[in-house]
């Protein structure tokens, strides 16, 4: 399994993982506004069924203290979140009418 | 239909119930004139105590930071110095003017810790109580007593944790008589507790005013955010939405609402899926602390269950209940008449769990879907009121606090033009 990010048991998210597992907030949403809708609705359909066993998952270590892989997962998990609005709001990956803003959190907690 | 809202004043509005208000149409000119704009920044930013951040930013004596604050012409630096107490100086080095604290970029802020500062042009150092401990080839010069030469201190206070700053050369007001009864109902909620954070920094092209006017009133939510949860905004705007208390105290405000982020039983249809699995949204985690009986001001309407209490700081912090878990504040530094800096900050108790961590990040998501879409819309605001096309506009009983900001601004500009005049 060279090269795997994500715990053996969460092969079927592996896919996702190399686009997905961004290291903060302002990067999550980049790579939500640089995806299309059918790149969005694949991995949120993908990763929706299996977000209660990555928490699972994710609750056998101590937050601060997780492997690699977990720590992943975790990622994987926020970004679902950021996906979640564009797939289940907007139905576009940008929210509507806000061309000229942007809000980036600089300041956020690890992990 | 008629909307039941029981907790109207006696005189039938709240605008009514301050009369000093008027219910008048309200003049926005106070947004686009560059002359009035030069005007607040004396009457008001350099008269009024401003919070510049709080007191987990300065973990250790030695702890540091600065603030770039164009609305005063300044950089700040404000330090825990090696007694554990909080001061502030002017970001000015005594010997030629030089920025004292910086990181690469002037104009940008930083933080660090130290146990002096260090000028990086000649070398002058100073104690962190601001006295100034060393001149490069001191013999050099003439007649120089370093004990004349100490930073230029800035007035700072703590109250709460939250660290205040006042530019004037003697504060009319200590800070907590600044702050009155209504804010301070508020102490003894363990804001210490909250060292999670999450924070932003934006520049928006827009007046100060408008965005601190947009998180005033609820009359647009249902409407501005409305496909951020289309089953919940139509209910909200068949029920005519709306803040449902209101209460102003010398020159702050607060603005609060009822209904129970820890009951959604009752209105699961109108959740999202991510809302369902995280137990978690804009109000905040489902679960978590609840730290309602923390201070008497969190509830002060005295709601039977109660969400958000947003208590509006003269001149420009909000610090914003949502439910008694976790709380946030929100700052809106001018830096010219049609531009801020915005800055928002989340802050909750430490995750213990992964669970815990995805609900707040939850709330952390559904908080900048919500703010990028105000903020785009200050700027479609701010670019057709410097059309000059109308000046003077209509604002309904649930804009009484956006009303209120503007009046005491402009009480305060008239206040200080008049001692300018009468010396």
């Amino acid at each position: 399994m060279g090269g795997a990010l994500l715990p053996a048991e969460f092969t079927d998210l592996e896919p996702y993982a190399e686009k997905w597992c961004l290291p903060n907030e302002p990067a999550r949403y980049a790579a939500r506004l640089n995806s299309t809708m059918d790149e969005l609705q694949a991995f949120y359909d993908a990763m929706f069924p299996r977000a209660d066993a990555a928490l699972d998952y994710c609750d056998q270590f101590p937050l601060t203290d997780m492997p690699e892989d977990a720590l992943h997962l975790l990622q994987l998990m926020y970004a679902l979140i950021i996906v979640s609005f564009a797939v289940e709001a907007f139905r576009q990956p940008r929210i509507p009418d806000t061309g000229a803003a942007e809000l980036h959190f600089t300041i956020e907690p690890f992990p | 239909m008629t909307i039941v809202d029981p907790m109207k004043p006696a005189v039938g509005s709240w605008t009514e119930h301050y009369p000093e208000l008027g219910t008048g149409l309200v003049s926005y000119e106070d947004c686009t004139s560059p002359e009035f704009h030069e005007l607040e920044r004396e009457a008001v930013f350099k008269r009024a105590w401003l919070m510049v951040g709080r007191v987990e930013q300065l973990p250790r004596n030695g702890s540091y930071f600065t603030k770039e604050l164009a609305v005063a012409n300044t950089s700040v630096v404000i330090v825990r110095d090696l007694d554990g107490q909080v001061r502030a100086f002017h970001n000015i080095c005594r010997h030629r003017g030089n920025k004292l604290v910086w990181n690469d970029f002037p104009r940008e802020e930083t933080s660090g810790t130290c146990r002096q500062f260090t000028c990086k042009y000649h070398g002058w150092r100073y104690g962190l109580d601001g006295a100034c401990a060393f001149v490069q080839q001191e013999s050099e010069f003439f007649g120089l007593d370093k004990a004349d030469y100490g930073l230029v201190p800035v007035h700072s206070d703590v109250w709460e944790g939250f660290i205040f700053i006042h530019f004037a050369p003697r504060p009319s007001q200590t800070l907590t008589d600044f702050l009155g009864p209504m804010v301070r109902s508020v102490e003894g909620y363990p804001f210490h507790q909250h060292t999670e954070r999450y924070g932003y920094r934006v520049e928006v092209r827009s007046n100060w005013k408008l965005f601190f006017d947009a998180f005033q009133e609820y009359y647009h939510t249902s409407i501005l955010h409305a496909n951020q949860a289309p089953a919940l905004a139509s209910k909200m705007r068949d029920a005519g939405f709306t803040g449902a208390y209101y209460e102003l105290d010398g020159p702050h405000r607060l603005g609060a609402t009822g209904g129970s982020r820890r009951d959604r039983t009752v209105s699961l249809d109108v959740l999202k899926p991510m809302e369902r699995l995280t137990r978690s949204g804009l109000i905040g985690p489902w679960d978590g602390p609840d730290f309602s009986d923390t201070a008497t001001g969190l509830n002060r309407a005295g709601f039977e269950k109660w969400t958000v209490s947003a208590f509006h700081l003269f001149p420009n912090t909000t610090i914003l209940f949502r439910g008694a878990g976790w709380y946030l504040t929100y700052s809106y530094w001018p830096t010219s008449h049609n531009s801020h800096i915005f800055e928002g900050n989340l802050y909750f108790t430490p995750s213990r769990t992964a669970r815990e961590r995805v609900a707040h990040e939850m709330t952390r998501a559904t908080h900048k879907e919500y703010g990028l879409q105000d903020c785009n819309t200050l700027e479609a605001t701010q670019t057709m009121l410097e059309s000059g096309v109308l000046s003077s506009f209509p604002l309904n009983d649930h804009e009484v606090l956006c009303r209120h900001l503007h009046k005491v601004v402009a009480d305060w500009v008239e206040e200080y033009q008049h001692q300018r005049e009468n010396g």
